[in-house]
């Protein structure tokens, strides 16, 4: 480096710690060099935030949250996005790009909570950690709700206005809740306006907050690995994790590799197919908000549909209160359960790689329960879909609440004294 | 407890067994045809003559310009002497002049915008295109209907049958399947102005043209991608080639 | 294991080609987004060519139309008004019109197509406020005794005269925008397309 540009540098590392960021985040940082397939999802998840918000920025400029009705008698929020696909310059790309990010973020953020699943990253001392993450998806799922009832579709209104009344079945504030959540009796311009707000600053804001504490926890205590060995443990003479190599440069040529294969895959689907089979874009929110009409088959979008089979589920009545109040808990108390695992998990080791067979069976159990509750939540309920629903709900909870105790039945191997690497 | 908890497994991989048996409970679908659909400008622009002519009166394609159509090939000339009504400017969106409020007393439901409806009647039966091909084409006459027609896959339409001058008039003879479903046949009563072929691609025609509509940008969409792919797959080789490079270092 | 490594050939070429491919895809995808930023088919349809019918304009009288969201004036100029232009020659800056702010039909004497007719684009050339005509001569005007008649900008004072020239030493630069114009008929002008399209 020649002598300007460090001085420079030194001028700014006296009054802000470029430096020393740079080396705590990335050079310096040092991360077990055994990292899998499964760990390319977090730098991945955070490069569809970037598309998202960069994506938004662009589409906030030519969109309007307007329900009324324009001259040709169609909702100005939905000509408004027609307009983006037509009219603007690149809009297409742009929309297209938000709304298959939609979809990316979720598979990716599924997978990389897998991943923590799999090698119980949850586990002492990344509790927190993992709390951030769940709150991350639970924000991302209240942002997505938001956002989708943006483009003011068939879909949008009536999903919206479902969602909504949720909020209805708590007893007491239940209904005078839903009320201020609307601003109106019926999902309405008022609750289009609020939605745009809550989508485009505050939630994005909390989003954002969360996405740092979660880096800035995990870089705090260290990543786990497939092996889920402390590297910490074993350091050489300078202090180093004998099975820790630099973030920068090993994993940044690492991760790009990564960026690089799902870009392929996110363009093919951007580019190729767009509305994903009906699954990113529903066929009927190709339709304008009609108060007075329901599509004949609302279901959500396909990344909430394993909770709403939940909710769905749940039929019965149970303490003088009705099925549709505990519906509600059911779904809410599917996702917060999620945020409990670091407690639930008493194995003595923390990767799959060394646990027993029983919690093999479990997680395997878990995994066709998600896709079967998601599946079903894509179709209308029949009574033999609600049995299997409730089934399925039931083995859902059953592998978070049975956990304490079958995680220590568990015959588990021992874990190695360092990682295995090739 | 051990015991418990195999038996458990057990009964729930019985369940999840038979799911799909429980879940694939058929829903009601109707049969469409497969709408040969086509992006030569020849068949667009044929399509577009037809929708000017025969649904533009009252329905609206409020986010189409007409000079957008020059993407299949027409030029703003050919626009303005055979596309434009009077007054009416290549720049302008493809509305009609009929309010909602008129629609909605006259057909009982104002009639839809058609911009998206190609996108907006796909479903699990097919895609949209097939939905209209097979809508287009299943007319019939019933005396019953203030219009005096009939639509097998969409019963009791407010739309009359504005093609029929082209395709003539078809009969319904209902009979029911074993299963109780209604099965319609349409037989030919009256010849119209083409052959029962002539029809047909003059339909697939105008179906190609809302397709097209429904989305313009969609053959560019494609061209662009075929080149993202290539690009990324280019860039993905390089990008493995560096991190194997950097890697090496790794024991 | 250290971290600085020795940078072998095969890698420099690598980290050049990956940059190189890097930076181009961003650039690439910079495209959608600036082009974003442009004018949409909306715009541009509003900012289609527009027909005037001069035909009920009285000698002396202005009409102002609108085109791409701007004020177009279409001033009928009478003899006199035309004749005052000889005597600002020698007070504007850019008597000639050498600037390219007309077309090349109107890089004339009277900047217009017709002599008659001035259509101008009424934009002050300063920073885009719409001048205010003052075309009343002499002291009536209010703009001293030896006002040949013309136009001033309120903002910033510029004075331009009826050929829209602008006046020396004025804090505009240029003289009024000539848009592209054509007569389709003897007194129908369309505004914001050439003759030779």
């Amino acid at each position: 480096m020649t002598t300007k540009s460090q001085a420079v540098l030194n001028w700014i590392d006296e009054r802000f710690p470029l430096t020393s960021s740079i080396k705590g985040h990335l050079t310096e940082y040092y991360a077990p060099k055994n990292f899998n397939f499964w760990y390319f999802f977090g730098s991945l998840a955070l490069l569809v935030l970037v598309i998202q918000i960069l994506t938004g920025i662009f589409l906030v400029m030519h969109y309007k949250p307007d329900a009324s009705l324009n001259a040709a008698g169609v909702p100005v929020a939905f000509a408004s996005v027609e307009y983006i696909m037509r009219e603007v310059p690149g809009g297409w790309l742009i929309r297209y790009l938000h709304s298959t990010g939609a979809s990316a973020f979720f598979i990716v953020v599924y997978l990389h909570m897998f991943r923590g699943l799999l090698y119980g990253s949850y586990r002492k001392p990344r509790e927190l950690i993992w709390i951030f993450g769940t709150l991350i998806f639970l924000v991302l799922m209240a942002e997505a709700f938001m956002g989708y009832l943006l483009p003011w579709g068939q879909m949008s209104f009536w999903g919206a206005q479902v969602i909504v009344n949720l909020f209805s079945a708590i007893p007491v504030i239940g209904p005078d809740l839903s009320l201020v959540i609307r601003g109106d009796y019926v999902v309405s311009d008022a609750t289009l306006n609020r939605f745009f707000s809550f989508h485009v600053i505050a939630v994005p804001l909390v989003l954002i907050g969360l996405v740092v504490a979660h880096i800035i926890a995990l870089h705090e205590v260290g990543s786990n690995n497939p092996d889920g060995v402390e590297i910490k443990k074993k350091k050489d003479a300078n202090g180093i994790p004998l099975d820790g190599i630099p973030f920068h440069p090993y994993y940044t040529v690492k991760d790009i590799v990564g960026v690089v294969a799902f870009l392929f895959f996110f363009s093919a689907v951007v580019f190729f197919a767009p509305e994903g089979g009906g699954y990113f874009l529903e066929f009927n929110n190709f339709i304008p908000a009609d108060p007075l009409k329901t599509p004949p088959h609302i279901a959500p979008v396909w990344y909430f549909t394993p909770f709403y089979s939940i909710l769905r589920a749940v039929t019965y009545p149970l303490f003088g209160l009705d099925a549709k109040f505990w519906g509600v808990v059911a779904m809410g108390a599917s996702v917060v359960i999620i945020a409990f695992l670091p407690w639930l998990d008493r194995s003595p080791v923390k990767s799959i790689r060394y646990k027993g067979p029983i919690f093999k069976i479990a997680v395997a159990i878990f995994v066709v329960c998600f896709f079967i509750l998601g599946y079903l939540g894509v179709l209308p309920p029949t009574p033999g879909r609600t049995l299997v629903s409730q089934i399925c709900s039931v083995l859902y909870f059953a592998f978070f609440l049975l956990m304490p105790w079958y995680s220590k039945l568990d015959k588990c191997k021992a874990e190695p004294e360092r990682v295995n690497f090739k | 407890m051990k015991m418990r908890v195999i038996n458990f497994v057990k009964r729930a991989a019985a369940v999840l067994l038979f799911a799909p048996a429980l879940t694939l409970a058929a829903d009601v679908s109707v049969n469409l045809d497969k709408a040969p659909v086509s992006t030569e400008p020849a068949a667009l622009q044929h399509g577009a003559k037809l929708f000017v002519n025969y649904c533009l009166n009252c329905h609206g394609a409020s986010y189409v310009r007409y000079n957008q159509l020059e993407n299949i090939g027409l030029s703003e000339q050919m626009i303005r002497d055979n596309l434009l009504f009077t007054g009416e400017k290549v720049g302008d969106l493809m509305k009609i002049s009929m309010s909602r409020a008129d629609g909605t007393t006259w057909f009982g439901a104002a009639p839809p915008d058609l911009s998206v409806i190609a996108r907006s009647r796909a479903s699990g039966d097919g895609s949209g295109a097939d939905w209209l091909y097979t809508y287009l084409r299943q007319f019939y006459r019933d005396a019953e209907r203030p219009t005096g027609w009939n639509n097998v896959i969409f019963e009791n339409v407010g739309m009359p049958h504005v093609l029929w001058e082209l395709q003539g008039e078809q009969v319904a003879k209902v009979t029911e399947n074993a299963d109780g479903s209604k099965h319609v046949e349409l037989t030919l009563a009256k010849p119209g102005k083409l052959s029962v072929e002539e029809y047909d691609k003059a339909v697939a025609d105008l179906v190609s043209f809302l397709v097209w509509m429904g989305e313009p940008v969609a053959e560019k969409r494609k061209a662009i991608g075929t080149v993202v792919l290539i690009f990324l797959a280019g860039f993905f080789v390089l990008a493995y080639a560096l991190k194997k490079n950097y890697w090496k270092d790794i024991h | 294991m250290s971290v600085d490594q020795k940078m072998d050939s095969s890698r420099r070429t690598l980290l050049l080609a990956t940059s190189a491919a890097g930076g181009a895809a961003a650039v690439a995808t910079a495209v959608p987004f600036v082009a974003s930023l442009t004018p949409s088919e909306r715009a541009k349809a509003a900012g289609a060519p527009v027909e005037v019918d001069v035909g009920k304009l009285a000698p002396g009288e202005m009409m102002t139309v609108e085109w791409r969201g701007k004020p177009v004036w279409i001033l009928r100029r009478t003899p006199e008004m035309l004749a005052s232009l000889d005597k600002t020659d020698e007070k504007v800056s850019d008597p000639a019109s050498d600037k390219p702010m007309q077309p090349e039909y109107a890089k004339n004497k009277y900047r217009s197509i017709k002599p008659e007719y001035l259509v101008a684009v009424g934009i002050c050339t300063h920073l885009g406020c719409s001048p205010s005509e003052k075309f009343k001569m002499g002291a009536e005007s209010g703009m001293g005794a030896d006002w040949p008649g013309g136009f001033l900008c309120p903002c910033h004072g510029s004075l331009f005269d009826l050929a829209g020239r602008v006046y020396s030493s004025m804090p505009a630069p240029d003289n009024l925008e000539i848009p592209p114009h054509q007569y389709l008929a003897d007194t129908t002008i369309l505004v914001g397309e050439d003759g030779k399209a």
